[in-house]
């Protein structure tokens, strides 16, 4: 397609903070008269004391400029005040840019909030016919569609109670199946689906997933859940303070860098030991560290499909076959998963010590822990003789944080409890293959 | 509609002409119109007893506390009709113009949270209101006839049936007309309350007022005979018209001279073009200013 569905073009919104209100009434009045004689001095008057107000200005949107395709999904990142509603709210006609124009190619239906206009004396029939014709859909449409709504929201019987009677959950559930059911050539989606149940949730992530890829529509989304943004974005769309950082089809490496940005841990990945501690006759410690894949020293926070190396450098001064180097994982609150040392493998695979700088490394798997933080404690003993560094009792400590890259599957995107989230292979057998397998 | 149109192109761009008027997507959103008046009558309505009743109860009340006070205290003469059915003829008009506008005037600040997440053309809501504002004026006509119906049949007053019939095919122009003023000058009221909140309590207070600039509970030969050089200062004011048209229409009471009429219409049209205008250009961006 030549055309993109939207072509925003140097778009930026201003708003005016404070008084809104009698003196700005006068002011207006003022300036009206002034205008209407045209008196120009008595203009400048009150075009300087607008100036002298510029600090009351706010640009919520600056100067942002992208294109979506065509069945792209978008997803717009940012923090909280980095303009992501405003954009949203002008992208969908609810109010106008100040400077800038978008061209939008097809019906847009934008989902700002689950469930506008909603009336609550109205049963949820009513409703499904009153919400449908608010986002833009005919009456025949919603007719068409009633019955699979109806099974989608999971209402049942209660579809002719007043949503008034409704629980919060059925509410947002009915509004959501409303607007899934819309047939616009562009959704515009904001952080809608932060409410319901995980079940709902995974329900409408699919949803828009399948609205995108099936049927070849275009969705703008805001969420703040990575996971979610990862994965079912195409194209991701970075702003900070209004302005346009990033946009690209990279959406992992976005994701990767709002996180970096936004989400600073205390504690480090990395440990140095200048002043000699934990000295002993066989091994100095010089560094401990964590690695990504490229064995950079890792920035937090890391996805769950990458993998981490743990580095241990330091110089060996007395080599001894006794000598045990490792590691202890453990959570934010110190509670131990597992060890892991050098001489947990086979004998013939051991390290044959020898004097001089060396360097282990040890790789924790990719898709294995949760998201949450973690810590890593230097394990450093002669075996069955004594601790040098005992992980979580003495020794150093360095963190990490997990965020995201959960799995690409659209049902594990929400964390689920545990520390530990792999992802696991699954066969299935059935008819046939079961009864060979009885044999 | 359903089907994937891409050639359909919005243009979104700041500080358009106050004559950008959506009307292609008013046609377009022609089902919400009808869903919302609906709306409106059954939220109006649910959790009441009498539910629909109350648009009989609450003009006849009116009508016979006027006859009580101005017609019994007072002896305010009705131009030789029964005052009850003077002041049901007089409020028909009235109660309609006075509803619609009051709706239509708080129609920003009332759906400030639906505009706030959503867009269709904003004139969706008060074309709806006055639609809505049909159905009480459809019952309260019914009311009228019935009462006029018993003056009628107990020889109170002589009725005359095609007189009657001529009346209410002659009404739906009325009430275009009606709908028209009120939407004008509710619009406006509605665009200037998006901003000034002062605004909101002026409306109850004009609509008093215009009350009783209006010939709802005087005949309009009264202020020709009191002030009969001046009595085009009343024409100006459209609603005269309008609740004289019905009265004359039904009773067969001299009719405002035709002049006067078109006034009115010529008014009413201008505040409904200024109206439109001002509103579509506040609806824009007044969700800014919420």
């Amino acid at each position: 397609m030549s055309h993109p569905t939207i072509s925003v073009r140097n778009v930026s919104k201003k708003y005016r903070l404070g008084h809104v209100g009698m003196t700005t009434l006068r002011d207006e009045l003022q300036r009206r008269w002034a205008r209407l004689r045209g008196d120009h001095t008595a203009l400048g008057v009150t075009a300087a004391r607008e100036k002298a107000d510029s600090p009351s200005e706010f640009w919520a949107v600056r100067d942002v400029s992208f294109d979506v395709e065509q069945g792209d999904v978008v997803g717009l990142i940012g923090r909280n005040g980095a303009g992501k509603s405003t954009l949203l709210k002008i992208l969908s006609r609810i109010t106008e840019p100040t400077l800038g124009e978008i061209r939008i190619r097809g019906r847009v239906a934008s989902l700002l909030e689950v469930g506008t206009g909603f009336h609550p004396e109205l049963s949820g029939r009513e409703n499904i016919f009153l919400n449908g014709a608010v986002l833009g859909m005919a009456r025949s449409e919603t007719r068409r569609k009633f019955d699979e709504i109806v099974e989608f929201s999971e209402i049942g019987k209660f579809i002719d109670t007043p949503v008034k009677r409704y629980s919060s959950g059925m509410y947002v559930r009915l509004a959501f199946a409303v607007a899934a059911h819309l047939e616009p050539e562009i959704l515009i989606v904001d952080e809608v689906l932060a409410v319901g149940d995980v079940a709902f949730q995974r329900k409408c992530l699919g949803k828009v997933k399948e609205i995108s890829q099936g049927q070849g529509r275009t969705v703008l989304f805001v969420s703040h859940n990575m996971n979610a943004v990862e994965n079912i974005c195409t194209r991701g769309v970075m702003l900070r303070q209004g302005q346009l950082v990033r946009q690209g089809s990279d959406v992992r490496d976005i994701v990767r860098q709002y996180l970096a940005e936004h989400q600073r841990m205390e504690g480090t990945a990395t440990w140095q030991n200048p002043d000699n501690s934990f000295a002993n006759e066989f091994f100095r410690v010089d560094r401990f560290y964590l690695a990504d894949r490229d064995g950079e020293v890792l920035t937090p926070p890391v996805p769950n499909d990458s993998p981490i190396s743990v580095v241990i450098e330091g110089e060996v001064l007395k080599p001894d076959s006794n000598l045990q180097i490792g590691y202890g994982l453990f959570t934010d609150d110190m509670e131990l998963l597992y060890y892991s040392t050098n001489l947990d493998q086979p004998e013939a695979s051991w390290i044959e010590w020898q004097r001089g700088s060396c360097r282990l490394t040890s790789r924790i798997p990719a898709r294995l822990l949760n998201e949450g933080k973690y810590r890593v404690g230097l394990y450093l003993s002669l075996y069955r003789r004594r601790w040098i560094c005992e992980p979580g009792v003495k020794g150093p400590t360095v963190m990490f944080e997990i965020i995201g890259g959960l799995s690409d599957s659209p049902c594990l995107v929400v964390r689920r409890a545990g520390y530990l989230s792999p992802v696991f292979e699954w066969k299935v057998s059935s008819g046939v293959e079961l009864l060979a397998e009885a044999e | 509609m359903s089907a994937l149109n891409p050639t359909q192109e919005i243009i979104i761009r700041p500080n358009q002409s106050w004559l950008h008027v959506d009307w292609r997507g008013i046609i377009q959103y022609r089902d919400l119109v009808m869903l919302m008046v609906r709306r409106d009558f059954i939220a109006r309505y649910k959790q009441t007893i009498l539910g629909p009743a109350w648009f009989v109860i609450n003009p006849i009340l009116t009508s016979l506390t006027f006859t009580l006070v101005f017609s019994r205290v007072l002896g305010v003469a009705t131009a030789g009709v029964p005052p009850v059915l003077f002041y049901l003829s007089g409020m028909l008009g009235w109660s309609y113009f006075s509803n619609l506008m009051t709706t239509t005037s708080s129609a920003l600040l009332h759906n400030a949270s639906l505009f706030g997440k959503v867009y269709f053309p904003r004139l969706i809501v008060p074309l709806s209101m006055s639609i809505s504002s049909c159905i009480a004026f459809a019952i309260q006509l019914c009311t009228f006839l019935s009462v006029l119906a018993f003056y009628g049949l107990t020889d109170r007053l002589s009725v005359s049936l095609p007189q009657v019939l001529y009346a209410i095919a002659c009404l739906p122009l009325i009430v275009v007309h009606t709908a028209v003023l009120a939407l004008g000058v509710g619009l406006c009221m509605a665009s200037l309350t998006a901003k000034y909140r002062d605004f909101q309590h002026l409306t109850g207070f004009v609509l008093q007022l215009w009350m009783y600039a209006t010939p709802v509970i005087f005949p309009f030969s009264h202020i020709q005979a009191k002030f009969p050089g001046y009595s085009w200062i009343a024409a100006v004011n459209p609603m005269a018209a309008v609740v004289e048209t019905i009265r004359s229409l039904f009773f067969g009471s001299p009719a405002m001279p035709a002049s006067y009429i078109m006034i009115s219409v010529a008014v009413s049209l201008v505040l409904f073009v200024l109206g439109v205008l001002l509103f579509q250009r506040t609806a824009r961006t007044f969700i800014d200013t919420v």
